[in-house]
């Protein structure tokens, strides 16, 4: 029963990540309508980012906030000018071409954005210096340490200002309604091009906080880190309704649960044949079987293809 | 030359001679002036023309987005590995792997696609991007408990194609010319795809070509025009997937040797590029697109020693700096040239408008 807890426990500290990046995906589809591929990437330069911050200051003897601080301004800035420079550049000239050529340009960005980093980083796993210490806490049998109750508090604190922002504040209304029909919310008075400039700043932010979360949880980065992450987001982002915010929320945590639930006991299920090595294969299997059985999500709305 | 244009008989069909008698002859004249590595360049460049054929009917013809390609062709590959090698004490001969290896691609693709077509078209973007990746971890893993696929050692010693009981891995000599494998399969390959290409062209003029088209101009008309667009599409998927399959099967057997390193996301992506470069649903342009891109690593190879003559270090790796082309290329192409470089006539009126 403790490990049935310790997955459990795992499975939402992993699946908070997933949510903040999931939020990015579902916040752009439900806008554009577009996948955008290169939002997994834009998660892994706010991770090396980050790293590259911890780097040299983790010895030099400055406050540990201080740097958690830095790196976070740095790789928010940075994630964030990405973000809205991919958007100006290859999405908006394209917003009235066909579908595939959005599509396509979106592949070919994650692409640029993974090799470029690689021409900066290098290729091999840049680990994280020893920078915080934690301390093991226990809740019914189950152990996990602060940093982990810090990650997951945090992406809830998070999400749910964000949830604030889209649903309390005019320009969350803004947004909204973009979503809905933008040629309609552009004759009630709403900049289009801002409000999606700014559904990019607010995802790549998220993504800048789910990068450095994840460095944080695993200590380590790499430039291809994101392609699998992004994948997992996404499937999150489907299985919560793609579009729906609350939903990528609840998405991203049920599937990091499922994911670790998975993991933790398929050894035993099949007897040792499938073991945890077959981890990333779990998030396709929720997406293949949501698209299959639920394709509007947990919480969305059946959507027809627009005419 | 005034004959040239009107339906004079002789003209083309002299040109069809040179243009066969140049394709005869090309191994031995690549060979003799670049040397024998660019006749196997050529060998795998006309592989590449198949997989980008198979790949423009998904995603030049019917419009559908496939980003994990390159797994329908690990399928092929594996299932020929498999089955004609000592990894599982199974040699039957390719006349049989073939078609199983399309049929086993087709398969696939129908399981991916089933769910995915009757959705909005970038659903199947996403889970054959994630399949591609899937089938890796099941390559890599399925070497136990069972030793199946032997992990990410790969399988070596695969059969070569073998006719009446002739190998094309040897090298023969035939009415004093000098038949070395990569010749023989220089051969095999270029009748697989000229059937390829004329599969394609008249997928292409056929009714289920021409519905294929309509779905990727506007499904929703095509819909109310009496196409049964999930069904049309599936089709479109699955027989893209056969031609990877095919690809696979001639692959394994080319190259003797295959692992889970040679199907990664990046090649399906270099596929894709291929067709987009060279122009979506265009047979000539896509033809063009595969052999443009399988020359340009080569060709790439000299950034290197370049790089290290007048930097004096190695700033980019050439293999990533080909990867940073191809990102660049896709966007490019969309943003200024959506229909390719060698366009056909209705698809640049389709992006004109």
């Amino acid at each position: 029963m403790d490990i049935f807890l310790q997955q459990i426990i795992n499975g939402l500290v992993l699946g908070s990540i997933y949510a903040l990046v999931a939020l990015g995906y579902t916040m752009v589809y439900g806008i554009l309508g577009l996948i955008n591929f290169a939002h997994g990437d834009v998660v892994m330069v706010g991770a090396l980012v980050a790293l590259s911050i911890f780097q040299p200051l983790s010895a030099s003897g400055v406050p540990v906030p201080l740097v958690l601080l830095l790196a976070l301004g740095a790789s928010m800035t940075i994630c964030i000018a990405l973000g809205v420079s991919i958007e100006r550049v290859a999405y908006r000239p394209l917003r009235r071409a066909p579908r595939l050529a959005p599509l396509i340009t979106a592949i070919g960005v994650s692409i640029l954005i993974q090799y470029t980093a690689a021409m900066i980083w290098g290729k091999q796993y840049i680990s994280l210096p020893p920078l915080l210490k934690t301390t093991q806490l226990e809740l019914g049998g189950a152990h996990f340490t602060d940093l982990q109750a810090v990650i997951f508090l945090l992406a809830c604190a998070v999400m749910g200002g964000l949830y604030w922002f889209v649903t309390r504040t005019r320009m969350g209304a803004a947004m909204r309604a973009t979503e809905q029909n933008p040629d309609v919310a552009g004759l009630m008075g709403i900049n289009i091009n801002f409000i999606i400039a700014l559904t990019f700043v607010v995802g790549s932010g998220l993504a800048a906080v789910a990068g450095l979360m994840v460095v944080l949880y695993y200590g380590i980065g790499h430039y291809y880190m994101g392609f699998i992450l992004g994948l997992k987001a996404f499937t999150a982002a489907v299985l919560g309704g793609i579009g729906n915010v609350t939903g990528a929320m609840l998405g991203g945590l049920l599937l990091g649960v499922i994911e670790s639930l998975a993991s933790g006991y398929i050894g035993d299920l099949t007897g040792g044949v499938f073991g945890s090595n077959y981890r990333d294969v779990f998030a396709f299997l929720v997406l293949v079987l949501v698209l299959i059985f639920r394709p509007s999500g947990l919480m969305g709305q059946p959507s027809a293809e627009r005419a | 030359m005034l004959g040239f244009r009107k339906a004079s008989p002789v003209v083309p069909i002299l040109l069809y001679v040179a243009i066969a008698a140049l394709l005869l002859l090309l191994p031995f004249v690549v060979e003799s002036v670049l040397g024998r590595t660019w006749v196997r360049i050529i060998d795998v460049a006309l592989l590449f023309v198949m997989l980008a054929l198979g790949l423009n009917i998904v995603v030049g013809y019917a419009g559908l987005l496939d980003l994990g390609y390159v797994a329908f062709f690990a399928v092929g590959a594996y299932l020929y590995a498999l089955l004609a090698s000592p990894q599982l004490g199974i040699h039957w001969p390719f006349f049989l792997l073939l078609p199983m290896g399309a049929a086993l691609a087709c398969v696939f693709g129908v399981l991916l696609g089933a769910p995915t077509l009757r959705l909005r078209g970038d659903y199947l973007a996403i889970v054959t991007l994630g399949f591609g990746e899937i089938i890796r971890v099941f390559l890599n893993n399925l070497n136990r408990p069972i030793n199946i696929t032997n992990g990410p050692q790969g399988i070596t010693l695969i059969d070569p194609i073998q006719v009446g009981g002739v190998s094309l891995s040897q090298t023969h000599t035939i009415a004093g010319i000098t038949f070395a494998p990569v010749h023989s399969y220089y051969y095999v390959f270029l009748a697989c795809a000229l059937l390829s290409i004329f599969i394609s062209l008249r997928l292409e003029d056929s009714r289920i070509g021409r519905a294929w088209i309509a779905i990727r101009e506007d499904e929703i008309a095509a819909k109310s025009t009496g196409i049964h667009t999930r069904n049309v599409k599936l089709l479109a998927f699955a027989m893209g997937a056969s031609f990877g399959g095919i690809s696979g099967g001639l692959f394994a057997a080319f190259q003797g040797f295959v692992s889970p390193e040679s199907f990664a996301l990046l090649d399906s992506i270099m596929i894709l590029c291929m067709v987009v470069l060279g122009g979506m649903g265009h047979v000539p342009g896509v033809v063009l697109g595969a052999i443009l891109l399988t020359a340009l690593p080569e060709a790439l190879r000299y950034v290197g020693p370049l790089q290290q003559a007048w930097l004096g270090r190695i700033l980019i790796d050439p293999s990533d700096l080909r990867m940073l082309l191809f990102g660049l290329a896709l966007v490019l192409m969309m943003l200024f040239r959506p229909a390719g470089l060698w366009p056909s006539g209705v698809r640049k009126r389709e992006f004109a408008e």
